[in-house]
């Protein structure tokens, strides 16, 4: 499949004697909507951090949009159109909603204007336009949870990582951001990436998952087939999902 | 837009002030101006960039020697040598800036570098003969450059209105860039490097600028300095005091905003004038007796609105736009 967005190939990571991330291998076409889960301590935010050029792999291959990337710095990789969210959220606290995400619009537009004119409209994506003047570090957890996409959806990316946006938010929260996920796919055919261990939402939104434990890969497909998988059940979702 | 009307009224106050004010108000003034702009020039890299400078009396070091320099050795007048003075004050520190973010030294360390950085240059100018080395530069007052504006010999009048200039281009410069591209940048690295990484700046780049425009603009300051004072002592201008003394208004007046530097100035200079004016008047003047007080009242200030004074002037004049 050549036709692939992102291509990692062999991607391994050891930290000192561990072993985060086992010889890895996965694609995800454009347009997609792709799953990692898995218990903790299985290597998702490691796998996603060298997607995202925070931490150099060890072995293995990344490709994004026909290029290596696995070599590169995290702000070159933005600028190849990877947006990612951070799972402890890092809004900038000193600055407005609305700064917060002209910093993320600016990479792509030079002018003001135009930048403002982006952010606005992420703004209303995520129901934080008018929220737009309150300064970030006064926002409640769900509210810096969508400023966090915001803020990465500012940069017009092709692939959006996002990591963890569920974690912490309430039912009816996580429904509320599942929709404006599937909304920003549908509308603008953004290919999503996420880490996510809530599997309400992980079964409202992938096309197909990938099931990590203890670094490596022991299930992969669409959300039915993985979920009745005994590997998965017994390593993750427990007895109790049957 | 009531702000921009305040703002003209104030600069206007400030052309029309010589006419009635005498000497030694002036001269006050003159100092305010001088630590308004260099406070500008600092705030880009502490206010905006997050970066801590405790070593900035080096560009005004450098800047006033090099302009100095050329003018009693080369007859390079100061309008002229001003180009040298920011290009030498930027190459010195772009190269400090260089050593430190390539190498990942950041935070206290990083301050501690440029303390460094002023401390050895102080030491190396007090060798350099050609520059008076320890005992000092002197610009000599010759009768016939009188009124010689364009060597920067003048009367008060002229530093006045050069100084005032000097701090109404370098507010509208940081007005522009904060409100620019590289200006939201800063803010981002200042708040969080690593997301503002995450949405594609380049964070050494963008530091490297900041350091290259903060060090070209205290320079200007440097060259200033030397044309006014017409002395120039290492163990003076590069010294640590130095420093701190022009990173007092910007933390006062209130970081990362574009007038915290000219309140802080408008605070501080005259309080310390007061300070010495009130102790030699009751008599009390005791070695330090002006430092105590002066520091008591950076106490206070800065305990009474810790996000600065401009901040809180900003709010109760309803200019703050962010809702709390």
């Amino acid at each position: 499949m050549t036709t692939a967005l992102l291509t990692v190939t062999d991607v391994s990571k050891r930290f000192r004697g561990l072993t985060a991330v086992d010889r890895i291998s996965f694609e995800v076409a454009p347009g997609e909507i792709f799953a990692v889960i898995g218990p903790n301590g299985a290597g998702k935010t490691t796998l996603f951090n060298m997607i995202a050029g925070v931490i150099a792999c060890d072995e293995g291959a990344i490709s994004f949009d026909g290029a290596r990337i696995e070599r590169e710095r995290p702000d070159r990789i933005a600028w190849r159109g990877v947006g990612r969210t951070f799972q402890i959220v890092r809004p900038f606290p000193a600055l407005s909603v609305e700064d917060n995400v002209m910093v993320g619009a600016l990479l792509r537009s030079h002018h003001l204007d135009a930048a403002l004119e982006i952010t606005h409209a992420v703004l209303r994506q995520l129901d934080l336009f008018d929220k737009r003047l309150h300064l970030a570090s006064t926002l409640t957890l769900p509210d810096r949870k969508r400023l966090e996409v915001a803020r990465a959806l500012a940069t017009q990316p092709k692939l959006l990582l996002l990591d963890e946006v569920m974690a912490g938010l309430r039912p009816t929260e996580t429904d509320r951001m599942v929709g404006i996920l599937k909304e920003i796919n549908r509308t603008s055919g953004v290919t999503i990436l996420l880490i996510e261990h809530v599997m309400r939402a992980v079964m409202a939104l992938a096309s197909r998952i990938l099931v990590l434990h203890h670094g490596a890969r022991i299930a992969e497909g669409a959300p039915n087939e993985v979920v009745r998988d005994p590997a998965v059940i017994t390593s993750y979702l427990g007895a109790e999902a049957l | 837009m009531h702000g921009r009307v305040l703002i003209a009224m104030l600069l206007a106050a400030l052309i029309a002030t010589p006419a009635f004010a005498d000497r030694y108000v002036i001269s006050v003034l003159i100092l305010v101006f001088y630590f308004a702009y260099v406070g500008q020039a600092w705030n880009l890299m502490m206010g905006f960039t997050g970066q801590l400078s405790l070593g900035h009396s080096l560009y005004v070091g450098l800047g006033a020697y090099v302009a100095a320099g050329l003018w009693l050795h080369a007859g390079i007048g100061p309008w002229l040598g001003v180009f040298a003075a920011i290009a030498v004050a930027a190459a010195v520190g772009s190269v400090t800036g260089w050593l430190s973010w390539r190498f990942g030294i950041e935070g206290v360390y990083f301050a501690l570098l440029t303390i460094a950085f002023a401390e050895f240059t102080r030491i190396g100018f007090d060798h350099i003969d050609m520059l008076g080395a320890a005992g000092g530069l002197f610009l000599p007052v010759n009768a016939e450059e009188a009124g010689q504006w364009w060597n920067l010999r003048g009367g008060p009048l002229l530093f006045y209105y050069l100084a005032l200039a000097l701090v109404a281009g370098a507010t509208l410069a940081v007005a522009w860039l904060r409100r620019s591209r590289l200006g939201y940048q800063w803010v981002a690295v200042r708040e969080d490097s690593e997301a503002a990484r995450a949405l594609g700046v380049d964070v050494f780049r963008a530091k490297m600028i900041a350091m290259l425009i903060s060090s070209g603009m205290t320079a200007v300051g440097g060259v200033f300095y030397a044309f006014y004072h017409r002395n120039l002592f290492p163990g003076q201008v590069f010294e640590m005091g130095r420093s701190i003394e022009l990173i007092l208004a910007p933390i006062v007046g209130g970081l990362g905003t574009v007038f915290g530097p000219i309140i802080g100035a408008f605070i501080l200079t005259p309080l310390g004038e007061a300070l010495i004016a009130a102790t030699e008047r009751s008599g009390f003047n005791a070695p330090g007796t002006k430092a105590v007080f002066y520091g008591a009242a950076l106490i206070a200030i800065i305990y009474l609105v810790p996000s600065g004074v401009w901040p809180w002037i900003a709010r109760r004049l309803g200019f703050s736009e962010h809702r709390q």
